[in-house]
C-alpha cells in the first residue's frame, strides 16, 4: 500500500495504545446487562427437558403432572410446539421431532412463572422412549470412517503434492507418530441464555451469542418472518470461544416458548446440560508422519486425522490444514476421515483445526528434532518455506523466524543441554519446549456507520459484538485514528444489536479486522465530508455508510496468516507425576497491534486455554450412557490462577499492507495454539518420556517415571 | 428443585429436635454442597434447619492440650488458627488444599465431614447409583471411575469421601461430637464415616437427627512432627486423585509413633493401621516406609481406569514420611 491509511492522524493517534476498556466499569460493578439479566414484566423462564437415551425415538411425553405443579403455564414437546422452517442448521430443529439423535438432546421444554417452578416440573415430565443400540466409541478403526469432500472453513479434505510415499520411504531419517486429543468443551463463563418476546408480530431476544445479524437471520428463516421483523440484543456477552458463534438452542426455545405462552420467556442453560448441546471440540487422533535429510530438511510430510461427528450435522475439525501452511516439503499428503457417532453434535471451539493440528505437528517436529539432534527452533528455521507449502502463494509476511529468534532470546532459551531428564531439583525434573503457533486471517463484508454531531462529537453504529475482547474501545481507537481525532474519547460506539448495520460476527479472529475496515472507510468518508463541509454542520449533523462487501470478497493473491511461538518450562512430580508450567512465553507476530493492553489479555487467554488442552481439560463420552461424564466446572478441569504461575506475551510489530486499513491480523485464538505442544516438548526434556495422548494428568504421567 | 421448608434453629435443642420431628430434613451450614445437590435433584429435603446462627463457631483450648473446633468454625477460620497452624499442621494444610478460597470462606467444619461423593453418576439423577437410589445399581463400575476408590470399596459402590479435611483428622485421631435426639455421644472420625458395603446410601453413622456440634482434637503430641500432601489435575479448586496425612515421631533414627491417612482412596478417610504397625519401632528409613505403604495397599483392588491410584499413594506416602523423618 503506498499511501497512508490514517492521512489524518496527528501522531501520536490513538491507535496502538493501551486504552483501558470501555465497559469496564460497568462490567466489575455489575451493571453491565447480560442476556440474562433483562427481566420484561410478566416474564416467565423455561428449563429443558435432555433426552435420557443416546438413540431413540420418543414413544409418548406425559405432561400432565407437570402442568398441575404450581406456577407452570406451558410444556412445550415435539407434538405442540410451534413448527419451524428448516435452516442449513438441523441442531436448530428443536423439539420438531420425534428423533433422538444423541444424549441430552432437548425433548421438552417447561415454562413456568419462576425459575424453581419450571426447574421442578422438568423433573416432572414422563417422556418415554424406543431405544436402539447407540455408538459413541471413537475409536482407531472406526468402522464408520469416511473421507468428507471438505473440512471446516470450507477446505478440501484431502490435499497431496508430489508422491509422499515414495519420498517418505526413501527418507533417511523417518518419524512416525500418533497423537490423540479428548473432546473439549468451550465453557464460557456466560452460560448460552436467552430472552424473548414477541410484540405484535416482532421478535425482540436478549441473546448470548457472538454474532446477532447471523441470529436474526436464523430466527427469521426458522420461524418464516421478515429480517425486519427481528430484533437480537447482545449487549455484552460473557465469552462464547466459538461456541456462541451461530444460534445455539437457547434463543430458538426460548422464542418457541415465548409465542407459545405469549409471554417474555427467558432461559440459561444450566452448566450440566451445555456439554449436549451448544458444540465442543471434537476428539482427533492424528498420524504425523516426516522424512528428512540427516541435515534436517523435511522432504516428505503427511498428517492424517480421524475425527468423529454427529448424526445430527456434518463438522469435520480441520486439524490437518496448518500442515499445509507450515513448513516447506516437496512432497505431503494432508487427510481427514470422519465417522458420525450418536454423540452431541461438535462445532467451533477456539482456533477449529489449528489448535489440535498443531499440537500434533508441532510435537512431532520436536520428536524430529530429537532423532536428528538439532535444536528445534534451529529446525524450524530450517524448514521455513519461500511461499505457503500448498498453495505456492506468496505470504502477505510471515515472520516466525523472528518469533521463533526474539521468543527464544527473550525466554532464555540457549544455552539449552538438549539431553532428556538430567535437570532435578529434588523429586522434580525440570525441562523446557518450544512450538510454533499459526492462524489464518479472515476477513468478512461488514457495515458500518459514521455520524458526526453538530457539536463536535461523533458516533459509530455497526453490530459488531463484545465477547469479552473489548471490541468498543478498539473500535473508537480505528474510528478516531480515521477521524484524525487524537484521542477516542469523542467516539461514541453503538454495537450489539441486529437493528444496527449488519456485521462479521466475533469469530475466526475476524472481527476487529472486519469491522475495523468498515468503521475506516466510513470514518475516511466522513472526515473528507467534513473537511469540505463550511461553516457550521447541521442540527442532525453528518452521516455516512460505508460497506465493504465487495473488498472483503475479494480474493488475496497472498498467503494471510499470523505466526507465533511458544515457549515453556516445565516441572514434573516424580513422587506425583504431577506437571507444573513454570514459565510460558509467546512471541507473536500479527499485523500492527491496535491495543497493546486487550491485544496481551487475547494472547495470554488464548495460552492458558491451551495450558489447560495440555495438562487439564478431559471430557469424555460414557460408553454406557453416551453422555459426557465431565459436565460441570468441577470435574472439567479448565486452569486455576495457581496452574498459570508466570505467563508472558510479546509480539513484533508486523507491517503488513495486505490485509486491512490498519494492517492488523486476528489474535483471538493463536494463542492456543502451540501451547500444548510446546509443554508437551518440555515434559519430553524434563522427563525423557514421549507422552502422545493429552491431557498429561499424573494418571498418565505417573507410570512412565 | 422441590420446594422444601426453611426453620433457623435458635438453640442445638432446637435444630435436633426440628430433626427428629422431620425425616428426610437437613441441617443447613455453609450449603456449599448441599445446596447444589438440592438444584441438581439429588437432595430433596423437605425442610432445611438453618443451625448457621447457633453459638458453634469457636475454637477452644481443652484442659488436657486439645483443641475443640465448633462445627461452624468456616473452613477459612480453621485453616488460619493459630492453634491449628503450629499444632496441627497437616490439618491445616489439608483445609487449605480443599476448594476455593470463595468456598472456604462459607464452608463449615461439620459441614466439610458430610459433604458427598462426587462421583458423576451419584450427581446425575438420570443415571443408576446404589447410593442416591438404593438397589438401581452401579454404572462407574463399568464406566467413569478414574477418580473412584481402590479400596474398601464394595460391588455396590466404588464412591469416594471427598474430604481433605477429613484425612487429616483420621490421622490425628479426632473425635466427631454429635447431639441428637437422644442425647449426646462421640464418634472417633475413623469411625464416622462408613464403607460402603450393602449400604452405600449411608455415608456416615449418623442417626436420625443427629447434628455435629463440635471436632476434637487430642494434645499433639510434642516430638511428631505432621503434614498433608494431595496430588490433583489441577493445582488448586480440585479433588484428590490420592491424599495423604500423616504424624511421625523418630527417635534416634526409629519411629516411636506414626498415624497415616489415605484420602481418595475409599468410601471414608482411610487410615493405614497396617502401615503403622510396619512403622511403629522399625527405622525411618525409605525401606521401611516403603514396605508400610505396601503393607497397607495390598488390599487394594482397583478398577480399570484407576490402578495409578495404588503407585501414587506408596510414592506420597513414602514422599511424605521421609520429609516427616528429615524435620529431626
Amino acid at each position: 500500500m503506498t499511501h497512508d491509511p490514517f492521512p489524518q492522524g496527528t501522531p501520536p493517534h490513538p491507535l496502538g495504545n493501551p486504552v483501558a476498556r470501555r465497559e469496564g466499569r460497568e462490567k466489575v460493578t455489575g451493571a453491565a446487562r447480560y442476556a440474562a439479566e433483562h427481566t420484561p414484566p410478566d416474564c416467565a423462564y423455561a428449563w429443558p427437558v435432555p433426552a435420557t437415551f443416546a438413540r431413540a425415538r420418543i414413544t409418548g411425553v406425559e405432561t400432565s403432572e407437570a402442568l398441575a405443579l404450581p406456577g407452570v403455564c406451558a410444556v412445550l414437546t415435539h407434538e405442540n410446539a410451534p413448527r419451524l422452517d428448516s435452516t442449513d442448521d438441523p441442531t436448530l430443529a428443536l423439539l420438531q421431532e420425534d428423533r433422538v439423535p444423541h444424549r441430552g438432546w432437548y425433548v421438552a421444554l417447561v415454562v413456568a412463572d419462576s425459575l424453581e417452578a419450571a426447574r421442578d416440573a422438568a423433573s416432572a415430565v414422563r417422556v418415554t422412549y424406543e431405544s436402539a443400540d447407540h455408538d459413541v466409541r471413537f475409536r482407531a478403526g472406526h468402522p464408520g470412517l469416511y473421507e468428507p469432500e471438505s473440512v471446516n472453513g470450507g477446505f478440501p479434505g484431502i490435499r497431496e503434492r508430489g508422491n509422499f510415499e515414495a519420498a517418505y520411504a526413501a527418507s533417511l531419517i523417518k518419524l512416525d507418530a500418533t497423537y490423540s486429543i479428548p473432546p473439549l468443551h468451550n465453557h464460557p463463563m456466560e452460560p448460552h441464555a436467552s430472552t424473548a418476546w414477541w410484540d405484535d408480530g416482532h421478535l425482540t431476544v436478549y441473546d448470548s451469542s457472538q454474532g446477532a445479524t447471523r441470529v436474526r437471520d436464523d430466527l427469521a428463516a426458522l420461524f418464516k418472518i421478515g429480517k425486519g421483523e427481528v430484533t437480537v440484543v447482545s449487549e455484552h456477552v460473557g465469552g462464547g470461544f466459538g461456541s456462541k458463534g451461530t444460534p445455539r438452542p437457547q434463543v430458538v426455545l426460548a422464542a418457541m416458548a415465548a409465542l407459545h405462552t405469549g409471554r417474555p420467556v427467558k432461559l440459561a442453560l444450566p452448566r450440566g446440560q451445555m456439554a449436549a448441546v451448544v458444540g465442543h471440540r471434537a476428539p482427533t487422533i492424528q498420524r504425523v508422519r516426516i522424512g528428512a535429510t540427516t541435515e534436517g530438511v523435511i522432504t516428505a510430510l503427511a498428517h492424517e486425522i480421524i475425527t468423529y461427528t454427529s448424526t445430527v450435522s456434518e463438522f469435520v475439525e480441520q486439524a490437518a490444514v496448518p500442515a499445509r501452511v507450515m513448513y516447506a516439503a516437496p512432497h505431503s499428503r494432508t487427510a481427514h476421515r470422519v465417522t458420525a457417532l450418536d454423540v452431541p453434535s461438535p462445532s467451533w471451539m477456539r482456533a477449529p483445526g489449528e489448535a489440535p493440528g498443531m499440537y500434533a505437528l508441532e510435537s512431532a517436529v520436536d520428536e524430529l528434532a530429537v532423532l536428528l539432534d538439532i535444536d528445534p527452533v534451529e529446525l524450524r528455521v530450517h524448514n521455513e518455506p519461500e511461499t505457503e507449502p500448498d498453495s505456492g502463494r506468496p505470504f502477505s509476511s510471515r515472520h516466525l523466524v523472528g518469533c521463533l529468534r526474539e521468543g527464544a532470546n527473550r525466554f532464555g532459551w540457549l544455552p539449552r543441554d538438549p539431553r532428556p531428564a538430567v535437570r532435578r531439583e529434588g523429586d522434580l525434573l525440570v525441562g523446557t519446549g518450544v512450538a510454533a503457533s499459526t492462524y489464518p486471517v479472515f476477513l468478512a463484508g461488514s457495515v458500518a456507520e459514521a455520524h458526526a454531531d453538530a457539536d463536535g462529537g461523533y458516533r459509530i453504529r455497526l453490530n459488531a459484538t463484545d465477547i469479552g475482547t473489548g471490541a468498543r474501545t478498539v473500535l473508537a481507537q480505528i474510528a478516531a485514528a480515521a477521524l484524525g481525532a487524537s484521542s477516542e474519547e469523542r467516539v461514541q460506539i453503538e454495537i450489539g444489536n441486529s437493528d444496527l448495520p449488519p456485521a462479521m460476527l466475533a469469530g475466526g479472529s475476524a472481527g476487529t479486522g472486519s469491522w475495523g475496515w468498515a468503521v475506516h472507510r466510513a470514518c475516511t468518508e466522513l472526515a473528507a465530508r467534513l473537511r469540505d463541509h463550511t461553516g457550521p454542520l447541521p442540527a442532525e449533523g453528518v452521516t455516512v455508510t460505508a460497506d465493504t462487501g465487495q473488498e472483503a470478497a475479494a480474493k488475496s493473491p497472498y498467503a494471510r496468516h499470523a505466526f507465533g511461538a511458544q515457549f515453556a518450562e516445565v516441572q514434573v512430580d516424580t513422587v506425583t507425576g504431577e506437571i507444573r508450567v513454570r514459565r510460558l512465553l509467546g512471541m507473536f507476530a500479527a499485523g500492527h497491534i491496535l491495543n497493546p493492553r486487550t491485544a496481551r489479555s487475547q494472547f495470554i487467554g488464548g495460552m492458558t486455554m491451551g495450558l489447560g488442552m495440555a495438562l487439564t481439560e478431559s471430557s469424555g463420552l460414557d460408553a454406557a450412557f453416551g453422555d459426557f461424564a465431565e459436565r460441570d466446572l468441577a470435574s472439567y478441569h479448565v486452569p486455576a490462577c495457581a496452574d498459570v504461575p508466570a505467563i508472558e506475551a510479546h509480539w513484533l510489530d508486523e507491517r503488513d499492507p495486505h490485509l486491512n486499513p490498519m494492517g492488523s491480523k486476528g489474535i483471538g485464538e493463536i494463542g492456543i495454539v502451540g501451547t500444548a505442544a510446546a509443554i508437551g516438548n518440555a515434559v519430553h526434556h524434563a522427563t525423557g518420556v514421549r507422552l502422545r495422548d493429552l491431557p498429561l494428568t499424573p494418571d498418565k504421567v505417573l507410570p512412565h517415571l | 428443585m422441590k420446594p422444601f421448608g426453611y426453620l433457623r434453629a435458635g438453640s442445638v435443642e432446637e435444630a435436633v429436635r426440628a430433626g427428629a420431628d422431620h425425616p428426610g430434613a437437613r441441617y443447613l451450614g455453609g450449603g456449599t454442597n448441599l445446596v447444589d445437590l438440592m438444584k441438581l435433584g439429588v437432595e430433596q429435603p423437605p425442610l432445611l434447619i438453618d443451625v448457621g446462627r447457633l453459638p458453634l463457631d469457636r475454637i477452644e483450648e481443652r484442659p488436657d492440650g486439645g483443641l475443640r473446633i465448633g462445627a461452624l468454625v468456616r473452613n477459612s477460620e480453621l485453616a488460619a488458627a493459630a492453634p491449628v497452624r503450629d499444632r496441627y499442621p497437616a490439618l491445616s494444610q489439608a483445609v487449605l488444599a480443599g476448594a476455593s478460597g470463595q468456598l472456604r470462606n462459607t464452608a463449615t467444619t461439620g459441614g466439610n465431614l458430610l459433604q458427598r461423593t462426587r462421583c458423576t453418576y451419584f450427581q446425575d439423577t438420570s443415571k443408576p447409583c446404589n447410593k442416591r437410589e438404593p438397589g438401581t445399581g452401579c454404572p462407574a463400575r463399568e464406566g467413569a471411575h478414574r477418580d473412584l476408590a481402590v479400596i474398601g470399596h464394595s460391588e455396590h459402590c466404588v464412591a469416594t469421601q471427598p474430604s481433605d479435611m477429613a484425612v487429616a483428622l483420621a490421622a490425628l485421631d479426632a473425635t466427631v461430637h454429635l447431639h441428637g435426639p437422644e442425647g449426646e455421644r462421640e464418634v472417633p472420625v475413623t469411625e464416622f464415616h462408613r464403607l460402603p458395603g450393602d449400604r452405600p446410601e449411608r455415608d456416615t453413622v449418623l442417626r436420625p437427627g443427629e447434628l455435629i456440634t463440635a471436632i476434637e482434637l487430642p494434645p499433639a503430641r510434642a516430638a511428631a512432627h505432621s503434614c498433608f500432601r494431595k496430588a490433583r489435575d489441577r493445582a488448586s479448586f480440585a479433588f484428590a486423585l490420592v491424599s495423604v496425612a500423616a504424624v511421625l515421631e523418630v527417635r534416634d533414627g526409629a519411629i516411636q509413633y506414626a498415624a497415616l491417612a489415605f484420602g481418595g482412596l475409599a468410601h471414608r478417610p482411610w487410615r493405614a493401621r497396617a502401615a503403622e504397625e510396619v512403622l511403629v519401632g522399625a527405622p525411618a528409613t525409605q525401606g521401611t516406609f516403603g514396605r508400610a505403604a505396601d503393607a497397607e495397599l495390598t488390599a487394594a483392588r482397583p478398577l480399570p481406569e484407576n490402578g495409578f491410584k495404588v503407585p501414587l499413594a506408596r510414592n506420597l506416602t513414602v514422599g511424605v514420611l521421609a520429609d516427616l523423618a528429615a524435620r529431626d
